[in-house]
């Protein structure tokens, strides 16, 4: 068994109506400027090495995808690049500016966007306040506005719902609109996480797992919110996800960690048949 | 037979026999349960926004209303005094973010609460030295607050209400209708709902938790501000006020640590049920019983429903 076994069988292939897409050239849909270059990260707790000398960048436009056996450091990785975890080595560069480490307000502001794992919305509030809160940093009355509800604030808080119907439409998740997410099945609950997310108008999306623990219907419809996300909007995406075949199939350009070190990084096709990717997925003998 | 009646009949005999009596009894234990909502309120903000239970709450009621007094015995306007308390109290929420908060962020909560603890420990000494301890009079009517009281005629006799207490409620009151209207309809109100159910997930989307736990804290002060003046001019304002903190305790257990509405209703069973207990139960064990009492009707709250009156529902997917 290899790799393109697993893809072969796996369940979740996008449409397949989908136009080829070729790295860097094609429908113009990929731009060549980098818009984030991780250098030489190392991220260590006490004595845990988390990750080990990681480098790698994110074109524009390109759907990008980080893949490695569980521990690998995949998760990891996208805390430092929003900025929850904080590298003792490396730089992070977004849009240009280099920096040592990201702070998670920062990294929002400059519309790095994302979702977690294990679903992190606001349990308590319905779908519409969990997207509403995705739009805070585009309010731009000032806080002494907010902090009373009439005129200038009202109006601003009107015109932002209509982006939040926009997203609620495209997501398909109109009837739900009122209900408290707790409330929600899994899947649905990461379809609010993701409008959560696109509310933040993000020039960077990182999804952390978009389809773990979906069904197959579920997963089909995830896998074309992601492809439309990046193609109609041209948000970048950087995504972790365990389907091989949802990867190979969706993914520009895809690195694969093993134990915080990078072993491969290139096109699905490259990556698929490399030695060392295949060694770590499924164990080689010593 | 003779405890039975006693226990079981006598006491609504009297309630029955004395209707007045009776209202006057529970308009008392309803002015108390107002004050015992407002602490319990300034809780409920802080543990809502930062998961913290902040111990401190108690010692900022009296930090409040002795920073008032304080300014007032300076010789300034009592107007202004208030104003300006409310500056120190924002000064206070500012200090505390960054001192006591930002430093212990994504620490274990019982660390947080230790802090608080440390905090209240702090806030005693500094207002010993700045004001000392013994007790000071609230400027009730320098604040224009009314003193005096209105007796209704009520059946046979007559029910007595006193106007400082009326003040209180009505201002309760409007406290709480304009933090409900804050939490529920506004963008700030919004944010700080997010950041009370997940920290991480408020990050993400940029909201900043300094600056709402700055507000949370502010707000506090100034539930604790309102709480310290309608509390002094009851009694007066001393270090033993403190105490009135722990009232709060059985409060929350019974409205929920996260609910606005059950702080205030737990506030008010507390104080009305206190208050009859203590009247018309006490003297068959010989008095003494309010101070136990409300735990003891917060414990047989837990046994039937441990979330509060309000408290979040304990949903869990498996």
């Amino acid at each position: 068994m290899n790799i393109q076994d697993t893809q072969a069988q796996s369940a979740a292939s996008p449409p397949q109506d989908r136009p080829p897409l070729q790295q860097g050239t094609g429908q113009g849909r990929i731009k060549d400027k980098i818009i984030l270059d991780v250098a030489d990260i190392s991220l260590s707790f006490g004595g845990v090495k988390a990750i080990q000398n990681v480098s790698f960048n994110i074109r524009q436009g390109e759907i990008r995808a980080i893949i490695g056996p569980n521990g690998a450091g995949k998760t990891s990785m996208l805390n430092v690049i929003n900025g929850f975890y904080h590298p003792q080595v490396g730089t992070i560069s977004f849009d240009g500016n280099r920096r040592h480490q990201m702070k998670p307000y920062v990294a929002a502001t400059q519309g790095i966007a994302r979702t977690f794992q294990n679903v992190a919305l606001f349990r308590g509030m319905s779908t519409l306040d969990n997207i509403m809160a995705g739009r805070m940093l585009k309010m731009k009355k000032s806080f002494v506005h907010h902090l009373w509800y009439f005129g200038a604030a009202k109006a601003e808080e009107l015109e932002h719902r209509e982006f939040v119907e926009h997203i609620i439409e495209f997501l398909e998740i109109q009837t739900i609109r009122r209900t408290p997410v707790g409330r929600l099945p899994y899947g649905l609950q990461k379809r609010v996480e993701l409008g959560r997310a696109l509310a933040m108008e993000p020039r960077l999306l990182l999804l952390d797992e978009p389809m773990a623990g979906m069904n197959l219907e579920e997963k089909q419809d995830m896998s074309r919110f992601i492809i439309d996300v990046n193609e109609q909007f041209g948000t970048t995406i950087a995504l972790i996800e365990h389907d091989i075949g949802v990867v190979m199939d969706l993914s520009d350009r895809v690195m694969v960690l093993n134990y915080g070190q990078k072993i491969a990084d290139g096109t699905p096709d490259q990556v698929k048949s490399d030695q060392d990717v295949i060694d770590a997925y499924l164990g080689v003998a010593h | 037979m003779d405890f039975l009646y006693s226990v079981l009949v006598d006491p609504f005999v009297q309630m029955a026999s004395l209707p007045d009596f009776f209202v006057q009894v529970i308009w008392e234990g309803f002015v108390a349960g107002i004050l015992y909502s407002l602490i319990a309120l300034g809780f409920v903000l802080i543990f809502k926004a930062s998961g913290v239970f902040n111990f401190a709450q108690g010692i900022m009621v009296v930090f409040a209303a002795l920073t008032l007094v304080g300014l007032h015995a300076l010789g300034v306007p009592a107007y202004i005094a208030l104003i300006l308390t409310i500056g120190v109290m924002f000064a206070l929420a500012v200090t505390v973010e960054r001192v006591v908060l930002r430093p212990l962020v994504n620490q274990p909560d019982i660390i947080l609460f230790m802090a608080t603890i440390g905090l209240t420990q702090f806030l005693i000494g500094l207002g010993e030295v700045v004001f000392g301890g013994e007790p000071k009079t609230m400027i009730k009517d320098e604040l224009g607050l009314p003193s005096g009281a209105i007796d209704m005629p009520f059946l046979d006799g007559f029910v007595s209400f006193q106007k400082i207490d009326i003040a209180a409620a009505v201002i309760a009151i409007i406290m709480v209708v304009a933090l409900a209207f804050f939490f529920s309809k506004t963008t700030i109100g919004r944010a700080l709902r997010a950041v009370a159910d997940d920290h991480q997930a408020a990050l993400s989307v940029g909201i900043s938790l300094n600056q709402i736990w700055v507000i949370v804290w502010f707000a506090a002060g100034i539930v604790a501000l309102a709480t310290g003046i309608m509390w002094g001019a009851r009694s007066d304002v001393s270090f033993a006020l403190e105490i009135v903190a722990f009232k709060a305790l059985p409060v929350l257990i019974l409205g929920g640590f996260t609910s606005i509405p059950g702080a205030i209703l737990g506030g008010l069973i507390i104080g009305i049920g206190e208050k009859i207990g203590e009247i018309y139960w006490g003297p068959l064990v010989g008095g003494g019983i309010e101070s136990w009492l409300a735990f003891f009707i917060a414990l047989l709250f837990l046994l039937f429903r441990p979330q509060g009156l309000f408290g979040e529902k304990i949903i869990d997917r498996i």
